[in-house]
């Protein structure tokens, strides 16, 4: 119900319209959607309340300064890309989400911030495998992605 | 589209900057993927359009209509979310797409590891897609 009613809203908000035809036409795809959604089978969702939300909140912003951040300091490297000496690398890093929807967003932030990309996590030994453009600091790239990532996401859904 | 009225000088000079931010980020990333050499240096460089490159533009955006009056201004977020949402599918299947293509001529690239005890040397392909 709540899924539908947020599909709703998205179809009404992207057409700018309040007309009962769109109404009715988005009522009707978001059933359709709801519908393939239940058969794909629904995955756990994480506990609600206040806390949680002040924790999506806190994460967001995080989120946000990360991506100006990595934005600012790949820039650089690409403007210095001839006189720089060669720092990308693999770096694999053990976390402990095992939750879907939480790794889905670990997945959406990763990429959302230049400089690290999602290169592979094997789901048995828990081991999240990243590129990353400057691997100078591994420590401190680990603390970024399970001290301000992992932890909250982990608040969040586990 | 027309319209309503032109807008204060203040919400010009904000989008104009927002505007010029986002191409100029979107720029650079292109920029890179010229100038830098491997497949996994390029993917950086692409997200940088993808990310602060489209919120920034998307922001001006909503800043200009929002003070124009014309529509509601959360269009523009919800084109954030989607975009956020589902560029990550595209470049995770590219990059362990490279990884598979490395791995089939031997060119396996080192992986750093750290902190699992027992030892972890990835000594193949990456796991087949769940």
């Amino acid at each position: 119900m709540l899924l539908w009613l947020m599909l709703v809203a998205v179809w009404l908000l992207l057409n700018q319209s309040l007309a009962p035809a769109d109404i009715i036409l988005g009522g009707l795809l978001a059933l359709l959607a709801c519908r393939v959604h239940e058969r794909l089978g629904k995955p756990a969702t994480g506990r609600g309340g206040w806390r949680r939300g002040l924790v999506v909140l806190d994460l967001l912003v995080a989120v946000v300064t990360d991506v100006i951040r990595s934005n600012i300091a790949v820039g650089a490297i690409i403007l210095k890309a001839h006189s720089r000496r060669k720092t990308q690398g693999f770096l694999d890093i053990p976390i402990d989400l095992h939750h879907p929807a939480a790794l889905t967003i670990l997945a959406c932030i990763i990429t959302a911030t230049p400089g690290t990309a999602w290169a592979g996590y094997d789901s048995e030994r828990g081991l999240l495998t990243l590129h990353i453009l400057d691997l100078v600091d591994e420590e401190g790239w680990i603390g970024v992605i399970k001290g301000r990532y992992e932890r909250r996401l982990q608040e969040i859904f586990e | 589209m027309t319209l309503a009225a032109e807008p204060g000088l203040v919400v010009a000079v904000l989008a104009s900057l927002l505007v010029l931010l986002g191409a100029t980020v979107t720029l650079v990333g292109a920029l890179g993927l010229l100038r830098l050499s491997s497949f996994y240096e390029r993917v950086h460089a692409s997200t940088m359009g993808t990310t602060l490159g489209m919120a920034s533009v998307l922001l001006a955006s909503m800043l200009l209509f929002s003070a124009l009056g014309t529509r509601p201004v959360l269009r523009e977020l919800v084109i954030i979310v989607f975009m956020t949402v589902s560029t990550p599918i595209g470049f995770v299947l590219l990059v362990r797409a490279a990884r598979h293509r490395d791995a089939a001529v031997g060119r396996e690239p080192e992986v750093v590891t750290t902190g699992t005890p027992g030892g972890t040397d990835r000594d193949g392909p990456d796991a087949p897609l769940e």
